[in-house]
């Protein structure tokens, strides 16, 4: 059985109410209205939606990088107003640091927060070792190709014994095959970690391929536009029929209120 | 999750062992490039023996006169005046003031950089003032500087002081200022925050820059070595310059324009060499 069970579990992550407000030079713009979303422990949940929704805005005010204008978001009932190691941010471009080492960037967590050299060691072995990386464990970022850096930058916030693991398009600037290699890796160590993810992409395939729940946002100000269970046993096939009726699902509710609002074509 | 041969195709650039050039392949190499550099000193040799040959100057010595110059600063034996066998005391006082001045420069550059560039407030109260100070030159500040300072050493590290520490400061700011605002958030999100940060981020994100600023800096301090000891010092290359001048003997000055000449380019070198193993993480500084 490689699903776990998320519908007994307990509440982590709750955003209700959030409205974000930026102020561009022509004026404020809203990113964000009425947002309520809860998020359950150990759940998979991909937000999904075309640029612009504000799926990314509200990665970045859960991640804390970000304040909401109105609402609030809280973890295990704490109310979030900065960045914590309780959750951790993988982002699109990586962000490793590029004078450490790959063992350094994965140890570079819990080394700032005090923890044992020695026990920093292990939790670098094991984490390296997770992902594939142990032969790799002396080179620079720049010595790595993409999918080896976004490995990289997993690790280092699963070494940091995070609880929310936050996606930011992690896979957007890889190619194909590395991309589904990862999204594969990356349903493996979200199964054997019990962690609770939250994956922003805009890739209607790769949101059936890794969700338990697709949340679809609309943009002009950003919202909720629906929510889509998916309970396809893993590992997924892209190629079967259920998998396609579910992407086709998912795919017309994404492209429903933008050809009605905008007359565009969604890019899945 | 076991599959490592994939993962090591997703890196072929990484993985293919750099051809090593042999060790002969290496040292051609090397011939090579010193070769190459020593094609325009030596033709600038042959045309100033030339020309001095040509016109008849008694003004400036030949080459081979400034060699024998050069030979009897360093090691005596040849016109036992005031200057033979001087040099390693004056190039010893020199390059104290030298380092001294910037040492000083970088210890306070540095650290006043990497607040600067990471607190607006500070840069609000500093950049200014600092910005009003820098277009005055360095050598203006010489009477001032004996005013504060006496006739002395003192005053030429103050100049030296001065004349490194903008390149460090503003480099360091510069550095500081480009770094990639995701790295301030990848540290905060895995707990480093705050003056962690200075040491952890920020530090070693500018670095490449700092380097930039103290291979500037050591560049302005060997030039202002000169001005600063041209007053009031007996000891020095600045001064053996200055003596140079005074006692009409242009000889003495080459000399000790070459002699700066070379240990300018080779304290360079040193900061080249610790720059490149500072920076060995970064692809296009390691040079």
């Amino acid at each position: 059985m490689l699903d776990r069970p998320t519908t007994i579990a307990p509440d982590i992550l709750e955003v209700s109410a959030v409205r974000k407000i930026y102020q561009a030079s022509n004026g404020p713009v809203e990113a964000l209205r009425g947002v309520n979303l809860t998020i359950r422990k150990g759940e998979f949940v991909c937000l999904l939606g075309a640029s612009g929704c504000g799926k990314s805005t509200l990665l970045r005010i859960v991640a804390g990088f970000e304040k909401a204008t109105e609402g609030s978001v809280t973890m295990y009932g704490f109310p979030v107003d900065k960045p914590g190691p309780d959750r951790g941010m993988v982002f699109q471009d990586y962000a490793l640091f590029p004078w450490l080492t790959v063992r350094d960037n994965i140890g570079f967590g819990p080394k700032h927060r005090r923890v044992a050299s020695k026990v920093v060691d292990e939790l670098t072995d094991k984490f390296m070792a997770m992902v594939g990386l142990t032969a790799f464990a002396d080179r620079y970022p720049h010595q790595l190709s993409g999918g080896m850096k976004q490995r990289v930058a997993i690790a280092r916030v699963l070494s940091n014994d995070t609880d929310v693991l936050l996606m930011d398009e992690p896979f957007g600037a890889l190619d194909a095959l590395t991309r589904s290699k990862l999204q594969e890796e990356l349903v493996e160590i979200w199964r054997t970690t019990g962690l609770t993810v939250i994956f922003v992409t805009h890739s209607v395939e790769e949101a059936v391929m890794l969700a338990d729940r697709v949340i679809v946002m609309s943009a002009g100000p950003g919202r909720i536009d629906c929510e889509i269970e998916v309970d396809l046993p893993r590992p997924r096939d892209v190629a079967s029929p259920e998998f396609n009726v579910l992407r086709r699902e998912v795919t017309q509710k994404l492209t429903s209120h933008i050809a009605g609002s905008r007359g565009v074509a969604a890019d899945s | 999750m076991d599959d490592t041969s994939n993962r090591v195709q997703l890196a072929p650039a990484a993985e293919t062992p750099v051809p090593a050039a042999g060790k002969r392949g290496q040292g051609v190499q090397r011939a090579r490039t010193v070769a190459l550099a020593l094609i325009v000193p030596v033709c600038l040799l042959v045309i100033w023996d030339v020309m001095v040959r040509w016109t008849g100057t008694r003004l400036v010595p030949s080459p081979a006169g400034v060699a024998i110059m050069m030979w009897d600063f360093a090691f005596g034996g040849i016109y036992d005046d005031a200057y033979s066998a001087s040099l390693p005391i004056h190039f010893w006082k020199s390059v104290q003031r030298v380092y001294g001045g910037f040492l000083c420069a970088a210890a306070i550059g540095i650290p006043l950089g990497l607040m600067i560039g990471r607190m607006p407030l500070l840069r609000k109260l500093l950049d200014p003032t600092l910005s009003l100070l820098r277009p005055i030159p360095v050598t203006a500040w010489l009477p001032l500087s004996m005013i504060f300072f006496g006739l002395g050493p003192r005053a030429a590290i103050f100049l030296v002081f001065l004349g490194a520490f903008f390149p460090i400061l503003l480099n360091t700011v510069f550095g500081v200022r480009s770094v990639d605002i995701r790295l301030f958030e990848a540290a905060e999100m895995l707990g480093c925050s705050g003056a962690q940060q200075f040491r952890s981020v920020v530090l070693p994100a500018a670095l490449p820059s700092i380097f930039n600023g103290l291979r500037l800096g050591a560049g302005f301090a060997w030039i202002l070595i000169v001005v600063g000891e041209m007053t009031g010092v007996p000891e020095g290359l600045g001064a053996v310059i200055m003596d140079g001048r005074t006692l009409s003997r242009t000889d003495l000055v080459i000399t000790g324009m070459i002699i700066i000449g070379i240990t300018g380019f080779l304290s360079d070198r040193i900061l080249l060499m610790l720059s490149n193993y500072f920076l060995r993480w970064s692809p296009q500084h390691h040079a």
